[in-house]
């Protein structure tokens, strides 16, 4: 479990990631805490030439809430874990992290580094996609933000150009009078999820409104069920409702067999948990 | 300080060529261009090693193990399971060596793999070794009683499967060692996390044709055994002293996790196909098992897991009619050896759900059936004549207090209260089940241990040295306590060395639940035999008798005087005339000697005549007959019947090792235990493919349970010592474990009730959970697993 011979740059700006990044063409990785690269290169499955390690990077752990939430790539998973702002502002996100490995794990483990590696298990992507986040990427041509909707592109996968660096998600505000909920099943506390479903909505006169259902291990990617939230748009949220929610999702889910479970076991979770985030996400909207 | 850290110059280090196939004919190995490769110091194939690559030793042979089949060192013809070694790679540094592994040019041709046990002995199946017939290595049967006769009159019989499947100890620490050969001392070390440092020494003189004088073997600190390092002759243990020796340099091998997987033995797969023969009120006439017992390629081991498992079959109740045999299964995975339990949870497993089928059968409660059949307090000791423990020992329950351990367990519980939580509970997705099990554990496994207790005469450190081993079970404050106590020393003098064949010539290893019987028995004897020469020594230098001495905080005093008397430390010095007064605060001492009278110290012999200067001892323990632990465990689980989920909400044990010599120890012994109880139930399970490869062989995939999954544990003691060693004791090792997959079995059944759902197979996960409640059929019948 040694990984084969690499270059290894620290760069201490971000042009000069940026430059390192695009002379490297596709031969060159980014090291953003290392949680999952590292294992990777040491079970030689990873095999980068050039590696570019963002920690001394300035300026791109920032934690910004001003109306929107603005978090740095290379915040890590702890400090978001434990941060007040971020527990009464993006509470979903401080609640996902909780699941993310163990202490250790985050404390090295990174938000942008875990949404860049695009694990379609993984906690970071779901909720960047079920709260809406925007993803800026840099890279030397300059900026872009990529809605998370558009960011994931199959397993392991993103839309980000061998060239760019993910350097912040941002959140937006929470609507008013929205609710949220986060189930997650793992067969152990801290792996990762066999499935995990998010959820929020707003609740008026007992209707749903701007229902965002994402689930995680059920496909290729983290996935919005769209089926889902139009049904529910304007529903109550009721017996009816949550045995309907059940069965949109179950068939709009289409995760794959593994050791672990299989496909059919994580059609029924999926449906399963994200009548509960739907439970939990009402809830409150409720109770405000 | 761990093997890892052993401070050697320069040490190589090793990475090993493995099987990627799981059964192959070797056409070639093409080792040239990793010779090539930077860093490399040498490359060994199976012919670079001559004569070398012999059979690996068959460590215990048996009469009924009637085709044995070892491995060699590195493979030759063939391969036989996925991880066997086929070369060695020294090179600077394992990142070199690692670099050069992927030059090497294997061409393997695949051939059938044999993974399933039960197609290994259908007829026409595919073979592991194709010089014998067929894939059973041995079968053996033992016969207690007259089942025969039981089943013929027996009014409910009824006739199961039960099955647990693979697993592994997983130590923190994997193993590894470093190896130096001293070409002028002609002179072997190596130092190596393992449990048994003597039977390795010889065992390596035996393969080198070397004298075991000329081999150190030394265990380090050493993270976590748990059987899998209480195994030896690994290949390893071979191959790396060879390359220091060929070398002469010293070299290192630390096996990583990836490579833990295939390269250290597995446990736990065994099919028991069980008859149980009973009355209308469920008291147990007869047992027949006859079981399957997976060994892996190889049977290095022999059959002793299979002889373990056989040995505590009947556990805790009377059964008096017993047949029990089980055969020997070759398949094309890794070897299967011992691990934490040793097949005593496979028979506990099949005892206690098979007793639960007869409760359920004749209408009774779990408690019930057991008190029915319990072995009673005045029927030790209980004998099984005709069944033998792996030891060769006749099976005979030596203590205990069954219905006592029960009766304390029932009422920790609380049983009808939980009914009440159980029932308010019923209507939601979130399920409540209780499940019991009892247990009983053959421990202190033979041969012997030994001890050698010194008071050193310039500190008065009383110095403990022994052979048997530690991977964090707390030897040195056990064998403290034992070693002070007994002597009358002051604990904080007391000084324990082990884990090293120069320290102590003779010993055996730590496994089998056995230190605290073998080990701590050797160092109460060695301590006795100090304590009573220093009384004897004491009483001339005193000028009293020794009936007038006691001895307390490493002081000899005059009973009623306590100004006259003397510290072991005086009495080791004056034990030892060394003519010459440098010690100022001893030359007076020094010059008597223990011969002298008092008032003659210049005057007369210094040593009674032909007496050993010193104050030590060796002595040793040999136990004549297995001690017998038990306990009964009872958990409460919550079942998500929506994701299958299962969770340990309450973990009760009543534990019963004998005399307890340290609570805080063996409480940590029994919670250890319980959590890899906890993994085998509910998490652990090597799941190999149809093609011999491990399909989660890594710590993200092979599932071990984490601080948040395991139960807090509620532990309760029962102290009934065994009247088979001195101090009381019986092992403690690996009784927490046992129980646990029948305990979760039986809990996640009465959780389910309400679907019929009957539990025959461990361990089980949550989609099994959910198929099990899928598969229910309200209308009656039974979903079993």
């Amino acid at each position: 479990m040694k990984p084969p011979p690499f270059d290894y740059h620290a760069p201490d700006s971000l042009d000069e990631a940026k430059s390192l990044l695009r002379d490297a063409g596709d031969e060159g990785k980014l090291l953003a805490g290392g949680q999952s690269l590292v294992p990777l290169m040491n079970l030689r499955l990873a095999r980068p030439a050039v590696l570019i390690d963002l920690r001394r990077v300035p300026g791109l752990d920032g934690i910004e809430a001003n109306g929107e939430v603005r978090i740095g790539a290379m915040a890590r998973h702890g400090r978001i874990q434990h941060s007040a702002e971020l527990q009464s502002r993006v509470p979903m996100l401080t609640e996902a992290m909780r699941h993310v490995g163990h202490p250790a794990i985050r404390n090295r483990g990174t938000l942008g580094g875990s949404i860049a590696h695009a694990d379609p298990s993984a906690e970071a992507p779901l909720v960047a996609l079920a709260l809406g986040a925007e993803l800026i990427a840099a890279s030397s041509g300059g900026n872009r933000s990529i809605p998370g909707d558009g960011f994931f592109d199959g397993p392991f996968m993103t839309v980000l150009a061998d060239d760019e660096v993910l350097t912040e998600i941002v959140f937006p505000a929470a609507p008013a009078g929205s609710g949220w909920g986060f189930h997650e099943v793992a067969r152990a506390h801290g792996d990762f999820a066999l499935v995990a479903a998010a959820a929020v909505a707003v609740v008026e006169d007992g209707r749903l409104r701007d229902v965002r259902l994402a689930i995680a291990g059920a496909a290729d990617r983290p996935t919005r069920i769209g089926a889902a939230e139009s049904a529910l748009e304007g529903a109550a949220w009721d017996e009816k409702a949550r045995a309907h929610l059940g069965g949109v999702v179950r068939d709009a889910v289409s995760p794959a067999s593994d050791s672990h479970a299989s496909a059919d076991y994580r059609k029924s979770v999926a449906a399963a948990l994200a009548v509960r985030a739907l439970d939990d996400a009402t809830r409150q909207a409720i109770a405000g | 300080m761990y093997v890892d850290d052993v401070p050697v110059r320069d040490p190589l280090e090793v990475v090993f060529v493995r099987s990627p196939h799981a059964h192959a004919r070797i056409r070639s190995v093409g080792l040239d261009a990793a010779r090539a490769m930077p860093g490399v110091v040498a490359v060994y194939g199976a012919a670079d090693l001559g004569e070398l690559n012999r059979w690996l030793p068959l460590l215990f042979p048996h009469p009924h193990l009637t085709e044995p089949r070892t491995q060699l060192p590195l493979a030759t013809d063939k391969v036989f399971y996925a991880g066997q070694i086929i070369a060695m790679i020294v090179a600077v540094d394992r990142y070199a060596a690692e670099d050069a592994r992927e030059r090497v040019e294997l061409d393997l041709e695949p051939l059938p793999v044999v993974v399933d046990l039960e197609a290994a002995v259908a007829d026409g199946a595919d073979q592991v070794h194709d010089d014998m017939a067929g894939n059973v290595s041995g079968h053996i049967v033992q016969t207690v009683g007259d089942p025969d006769a039981a089943f013929r009159d027996a009014p409910v019989i009824l006739k199961h499967r039960y099955i647990l499947e693979r697993s592994a100890a997983m130590p923190m620490e994997t193993r590894g060692m470093v190896a130096e050969w001293d070409a002028r001392q002609e002179q072997l070390t190596l130092w190596n996390a393992t449990q048994v440092v003597h039977p390795l020494r010889a065992g390596l003189a035996q393969f080198y044709g070397i004298p075991e004088s000329r081999i150190r073997v030394v265990a380090p600190d050493t993270g976590g055994g748990f059987g899998v390092k209480g195994f030896f002759m690994y290949p390893e243990e071979v191959l790396v002293p060879l390359a220091a020796r060929d070398l002469r340099r010293p070299v290192k091998w630390i096996e990583d996790r990836v490579e833990h997987f295939t390269a250290s033995h597995h446990e736990r797969t065994q099919i028991h196909d069980i008859e149980i023969a009973a009355t209308e009120d469920g008291v147990v006439l007869g047992l027949r098992d006859e079981f399957l017992l997976e060994t892996g390629a190889f049977v290095p081991y022999g059959l002793e897991l299979g002889r373990i498992t056989a040995g505590q079959v009947g556990a805790a109740y009377r059964i008096p009619n017993i047949h029990v045999g089980f055969r020997g299964v070759y398949t094309n995975t890794v070897v299967c050896t011992p691990y934490r339990g040793a097949g005593r949870p496979h028979m506990c497993f099949v005892t206690e759900r098979a007793l639960d089928d007869v409760a359920r059968a004749v209408g009774i409660d779990p408690f019930e059936v057991r008190r029915r059949n319990f072995v009673g307090d005045h029927e030790f000791p209980y004998r099984r004549d005709g069944l033998v423990t792996a030891d060769g020992y006749t099976v005979i329950l030596d203590s205990g207090s069954y219905f006592e351990q029960l009766k304390m367990l029932e009422d920790a519980l609380d049983v009808p209260a939980f009914r009440d939580r159980q029932a308010a509970a019923g209507g939601t997705s979130k399920l409540l089940g209780l499940g019991m099990a009892c247990y009983v554990e053959s421990t202190g496994g033979g041969p012997y241990e030994g001890a050698h207790v010194v008071v050193e005469p310039g500190s008065g450190t009383v110095r403990v040295t022994t052979g048997f081993t530690d991977q964090g079970q707390s030897h040195k404050t056990t064998l403290a306590q034992v070693a002070a106590e007994r002597l009358g020393a002051d604990l904080a003098d007391v000084v324990v060395e082990f884990g090293d064949t120069a320290a102590f010539r003779w010993g055996i290893g730590t496994y089998a639940s056995r230190g605290a019987v073998q080990g701590a028995n050797a160092v109460d004897r060695a301590a006795e035999t100090v304590r009573a020469k220093a009384l004897r020594l004491a009483a001339n230098m005193l000028e009293v008798a020794e009936a007038d001495l006691t001895i307390e905080d490493g002081r000899v005093s005059v009973k009623g005087s306590p100004d006259s008397s003397v510290t072991l430390r005086q009495i080791a010095k004056a034990s030892k005339p060394d003519r010459y007064g440098f010690d100022t605060d001893q030359a007076a001492l020094a010059a008597f000697g223990p011969a002298r009278p008092r008032e003659l110290s210049d005057q007369g012999p210094a040593l009674p005549g032909n007496d050993a200067p010193g104050l030590e001892a060796s002595e040793f323990f040999s136990s004549q007959n297995a001690t017998w632990s038990s306990g009964s465990h009872a958990a409460i689980v919550e079942v998500d019947t929506e994701t299958g989920e299962a969770r340990i909400l309450r973990y009760v044990v009543v534990h019963d090792c004998g005399k307890v010599i340290n609570p805080l120890i063996v409480d940590g012994q029994v919670i250890g235990g319980v959590a890899q109880g906890v993994g085998g139930s509910l998490y652990e399970r090597l799941a190999y493919d149809p093609q011999g490869q491990i399909q989660n062989a890594s710590l993200m995939d092979f599932l071990m349970p984490y601080a948040t999954e395991v139960p807090g544990v509620e532990l309760l003691h029962l102290e009934t010592p065994t009247p088979l060693n001195a101090l009381g004791v019986k092992g403690t090792g690996e009784g927490g474990a046992i129980p646990v997959p029948a305990v979760t079995a039986a809990a996640l059944e009465d959780a389910l009730s309400q679907f019929d759902v009957i539990i025959r197979r461990m361990p089980l996960d949550p989609e099994e959970i959910l198929d099990l409640i899928a598969a229910s059929n309200p209308q009656g019948g039974e979903a079993e697993t």
